[in-house]
Parts: structure tokens; sequence; C-alpha cells
């Protein structure tokens, strides 16, 4: 890691709290470099998190960084964008944090295509409690709460971005450092809500309990699962079926980024200018 | 007197209040009976430059509120029952992380969905405990429109110098009664301390010597910190059980404890040698002075005070009010909740009675007069 990016990682919090062969220090890792190359300003970026294990990434970064209640990153960060524009904000959250318990405010701030650029590490479980199923659960997992197999059917967060009105949608796995860098690299340019998930193992919790083997294993079957966007129109659909798709997913063009159209309607209202 | 007349809703006293207190910005969600402060802030905000959104529900508003406030900005949220028990988690964290913010909940019938549209003060104890884990809060209830607008420039100082939520609690009579009011002149604003070290020597979480009070400084400033609603070092990064835990929450709790005496606020009337004193907060209290006026005129030894801060509770000065009387009255639109606070307080000096009314209608002179004869024959 360079020097530039350890500059980025508060040394005095560290080691971190993460368990052995989990992949959100790999997320965490990918997130540093794309800031770097995407040239962001150390002192006028702001790391807001929600509450489990990938949360704790915030504690972890040298920058203004807030962690916050269960599920709520986003409608805190949603303050923070709005009250200071000109701040880059970005949201660390897991898949309960996001699709559970902070389904409606990812929805929310999807919809509105407020600039912000939310990481979404999921690892298919609640790691923070221990191993209970999450909404991205796969059906009929193993879990804490599930010790019969989980019979809910899991979300796809990055169609339910998009669908909401996000402005870039991107997946990747911790196999794929490079790609999830590059992700993110473009998610941070991008003037609008953007989303990367990083689909992240978790040995301790999920993968024990559903025979996944190592961490290592857990890395190989994620590069033996996933079909790249691009590579997707050229593949048979026996090929395709039940596998993950990784790359950029959908990038909206012309969305109006929700401070800017509020900067607008301030310059509308000082004007007294009503419909 | 000179200044402003206008003739306005606590409501929109509360919006024009809080704009006049430095107010630049506002999340929330609708609910009645506190439509009309978000309503009044969608339209005063964006011509004064500051933002007003309207979040997906009370939990992202508080949380916006935070977030809003971290940056620097005073900051403020307003609801109603049901929206006040959604917010109660992040109140907690605003406690905790100490960070500045007003919360209106302009109070209705509960629990649950209630009688919506109705009065009532059942959310006497829910703005003190609502949230778990001890924590420090500070608690104002206003009577009338023009207290309304007083109290909420003091909930923005309260909030700003301590860094602790303020809960504005108003009551649907106030906050739909129309008044005429004059709006003062000149008010004071306070400002959260903010540091003088540079970015490199911050501790976000240790007052300066002498204060128990730590500066604070806005996110995008430089000073790059950490933020959690973990118990926290004096760095802010996140720490375990023990003695450092302990001071941490001794010491937000003590900021508010310590400044009891300060924090008082109460209107006196008649009584030096009354023998009964009806003893009110809200729109309740307009009535127990209109009840304790009339009794005067025709003889009785019957005082009136009020409280505009419920929390601290303002024991010590009630004490001293009381110190005549044998007997307390307390009419609430609700089961009996601030009474218990005066029977702690008095315990000992005098009889506590409750006066309760829970049907949804306001107390009326008439009736607290009828009690106050009931008892004094
Ligand atoms: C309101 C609330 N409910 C429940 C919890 C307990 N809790 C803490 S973390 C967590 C789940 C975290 O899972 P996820 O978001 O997938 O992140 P991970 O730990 O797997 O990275 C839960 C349920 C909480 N802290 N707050």
């Amino acid at each position: 890691m360079s020097e530039h990016i350890r500059g980025y990682l508060r040394d005095r919090a560290l080691p971190h709290i993460w368990c052995a062969g989990c992949g959100h220090g790999t997320v965490l890792g990918c997130l540093l470099r794309a800031i770097q190359k995407a040239g962001l300003d150390q002192d006028k970026t702001v790391i807001v998190s929600g509450i489990g294990c990938s949360s704790r990434a915030t504690g972890y970064m040298n920058f203004d960084t807030l962690h916050t209640t269960h599920g709520r990153a986003l409608a805190f960060a949603t303050g923070i964008k709005l009250a200071r524009p000109e701040l880059k904000v970005i949201v660390i959250t897991g898949d309960g944090d996001a699709a559970a318990i902070g389904g409606n405010h990812l929805i929310h701030a999807a919809r509105r295509n407020i600039g912000i650029t939310t990481i979404c590490f999921n690892n298919y479980v609640y790691g923070m409690t221990s191993g209970q199923y999450s909404p991205s659960t796969p059906t009929g997992s193993l879990a804490t709460t599930s010790p019969f197999g989980s019979i809910d059917i899991p979300f796809d967060l990055s169609r339910l971005v998009q669908a909401a009105g996000g402005a870039y949608v991107a997946r990747a796995t911790t196999y794929h450092v490079t790609m999830l860098t590059n992700l993110i690299t473009e998610a941070l340019r991008v003037d609008g809500f953007s989303f990367v998930e990083a689909l992240s193992q978790c040995p301790t919790y999920f993968g024990r309990r559903n025979k996944r083997g190592t961490a290592v294993d857990m890395l190989n079957w994620f590069r033996d699962n996933s079909v790249n966007k691009k590579a997707l129109s050229k593949l048979p659909p026996e090929q395709v079926e039940g596998k993950i798709i990784v790359g950029e997913l959908y990038r909206a063009t012309e969305l109006k980024e929700y401070t800017k159209a509020y900067r607008e309607l301030v310059e509308r209202a000082k004007g007294g200018v009503r419909p | 007197m000179s200044g402003e007349v206008r003739f306005m809703q606590g409501n929109e006293a509360c919006a024009e209040a809080a704009i006049r207190a430095g107010l630049s910005f506002f999340a929330g969600y609708p609910i009645t009976p506190s439509t009309e402060i978000a309503e009044s802030l969608a339209d005063r905000l964006p011509r004064v430059g500051g933002t007003f959104i309207q979040m997906e529900d009370e939990i992202a508003s508080m949380a916006a509120v935070i977030g809003a406030s971290l940056t620097g900005a005073k900051a403020m949220t307003a609801t109603s029952g049901p929206g006040f028990s959604l917010k109660q988690e992040n109140i907690g964290y605003a406690a905790l992380a100490e960070v500045p913010c007003v919360v209106v909940n302009v109070q209705r019938m509960g629990p649950s969905t209630g009688l919506p549209t109705s009065p009532a003060q059942g959310d006497v104890m829910q703005a003190r405990w609502g949230t778990h884990g001890d924590h420090p809060i500070v608690v104002l209830s206003p009577s009338s429109v023009r207290e309304t607008y007083d109290l909420t420039i003091w909930a923005f100082n309260i909030s700003e110098r301590l860094r602790v939520p303020v809960i504005l609690l108003l009551d649907e009579i106030v906050a739909h009664m129309r008044e005429k009011i004059i709006i003062p002149e000149e008010v004071s604003i306070e400002v959260r301390p903010s540091p003088t070290t540079p970015p490199g020597e911050y501790l976000p979480y240790a007052p300066l010597p002498g204060s128990d009070i730590p500066p604070m400084a806005a996110f995008g400033d430089g000073y790059r910190y950490h933020v959690t609603g973990l118990f926290h070092s004096e760095s802010g990064m996140p720490i375990g059980k023990g003695e450092k835990a302990e001071h941490l929450l001794r010491r937000i709790c003590q900021k508010v404890e310590r400044r009891r005496a300060e924090l008082v606020r109460t209107q006196v009337e008649n009584c030096e040698d009354a023998e009964l004193i009806i003893f009110s907060y809200g729109a309740t209290a307009r009535s127990a002075l209109r009840a304790s006026r009339n009794l005067r005129g025709r003889g009785y030894r019957v005082g009136f005070a009020k409280t505009s801060v419920i929390w601290p509770f303002p024991a010590e000065a009630l004490r001293e009010i009381a110190a005549g009387a044998h007997t307390v009255l307390v009419p609430e639109m609700n089961l009996g909740q601030l009474v218990l606070e005066v029977e702690r307080a008095l315990l000992c000096q005098c009889q506590v009675l409750s006066y309760s009314r829970v049907d949804g209608e306001m107390i009326t002179p008439d009736e607290i007069e009828r009690r106050v004869l009931e008892v004094l024959s």
C-alpha cells in the first residue's frame, strides 16, 4: 500500500476488529485506492457508516467520519450533503444495514439522486451479530436464525437502486480487486447517487455454516460464479444462469443531482419565482 | 414595547423564531398537529438561503438534522407523538455524540395514532426518557404564541452552548392558537463553542480547561475527526467498559445537571400568601392562571405558578414558591405525569394533587376552580 494511501488510515485506530479471512478489509483497500485515483480532497470528504462489521470501517479512515445508527447512514449523509454540497460524501454500509433496516433510506436516496457514493459490503449475512440471515442471504442458506434453511427470496440490491432512480450502479467481488477499485473510482466521479455493491466473504459466519470452505475457497467461488456484464451477450444462457453479474451495471444520463436542483430552487425562491 | 406586531399561530411563531435564531437546516415528515412548522419553513428557508427537506420518515429526518448540524448548521425537526417515538434512537445518538439540535414535538392524544387532532400533554415523560440509557436532555414547554417564539430561540441557544438536544414540547392548543404577538427587536443568539487548536491537536471530546463542554469542529473544516454513537475517548475513538466510559456518561449528563439554576424559567402570581397553588405548564397554564385570578377575586388565597422548563425540573424553585402553601394542584392533559416530579420536589412539604383530563378536550378554568373549591372546603 502506498505511503499516500497509508495517510488515509488512522494508525491509532488499528488493528481493525475484522476476523481473519474477512473480505471487508479488501473492500476498504479498494475504496482507499479509488479515493486516491479519483483525486478526492481528504479534508473535503466525509465518510458515513451505519452499524455492522462493515460500518466499523469509518473509524479506521483518516477523514471526517461518522459512525451512525443501524441502517440510517444514508439519512445522516443526506443531511451532510444538503447542508454542505461542496463536500464529497461516501456511505459505507452492510447488506443488513442497507437493505433491511435501512432499505427505505436507500430507495429514497437513490430516488432523489443525491450526490452520495454508497459502497455496500454485501457478505450475505449479519456479521456483527454473529450470523443471522439478511435480506441478501441466498434462499436455502443456513444462518443462526434459519437453522432449517432460509426461505426468504434475497434482494438484488443493484437492481433495486437502479429501479429507484440511482445514477450509477456497479457490482464486483473481493476476488475482483482491480475491477472493484475501478468501479468505485467511477462511482466517485458520478454527479448523482452512485452505488457499488461489493460482494465480500464472511468465512466465520456465512462460510463455515454453509460449508463454503476457507476464505480462499470463497474467493475462488466468487471467481467461478461471476460473469462480467460486458461478456454477457457473448455467452449462452446456461453459462449465465445463476451467476453473479459484475462490472458497471447501469449509468444514467442527464439526471439532475439533488443538491444542484435544490440550489436552483433557492435561486428561484430568492427571486420570488413561483410556478 | 416596540417591535413588529404580528398575528400568528404557535407553529408559525416557532418557524419564524427558528430562522431568527439562525436555523439553516430543517428536515421533517408531515404529521398533525406539527405540519405548519414544516410548511412555513418550506416557504421561508429557501428564501433566506437555508435548506428544507421532507424526508422519507421521522427517523431519517432526525438523522439528517444531526448530519447537517455536524457541518456547522443550526438544525431542527418538528413532529408529533408517533413521529416523536420514531426519532428517539437518533435523539439518543445526538445526546451521546453531543450534536446540537432542536426537536419540536407538538403533543397530540396518544398512545399510538390516538386522537390525532386533539391536544394532550402526554409526552412529558417520553421527552425526558424516550431514548434508551441515561442521557442529558433539555425540554421546554410554552403557553402562548409569544412564549413559543422566545422559547424556540432559547432552545437553539441552549442546544448550541451545551451541545445537547433540546426538545420543544408544544401542545396542539398552543401550536394552533392564533394570537397577536410583538416580535422582540433584539434577541441574543448563541453559537456552539468552536476549536481554537489546529487540526493536528484537536481532541473532539476533550473539554477545554475549566469547561465541561468540548469545542466542536465542523465537518469539512480539515479536522478529520470521528463521531460515533459508541462510547468514545476524548479522541472520539470507540472504547469499552470501564472508568473512561463512566466518565463520559457522567460528563454529558452533568452538563445539564450543573446548569439547573440557570435553566429555571417560572412565572409566579399571588403565591406569597397562597394556601393553595395551581402549578402548571403549556396550554393548561393559561386556564390555571385564569382560575387562580378568578378565585383571588372572590377572596380565596390561591396562587399560580408555571414552569417553561420541564426538564431539568425546577424542584428547588418550586420548593421556594410553595414554601407557605398547604396544597399544590397540578392540572395537566394526561393521567398525571409532571405531578410525579412535583411530588418528589415537595415531599413532606405539602399536599400535592393531580388534576387530569384525557378526553381530548382542554382543561377549562371552570373545572380547575371547582376542583380548588372542593379542596379548600
Ligand atoms: C436498531 C438496531 N437494531 C439491531 C441492531 C443489532 N445489529 C447490529 S449490526 C447488525 C447487522 C449488521 O449486518 P450487516 O449490515 O449485514 O453488516 P455486517 O456486520 O455483516 O458487515 C444488527 C442486526 C442495532 N445495532 N440497532
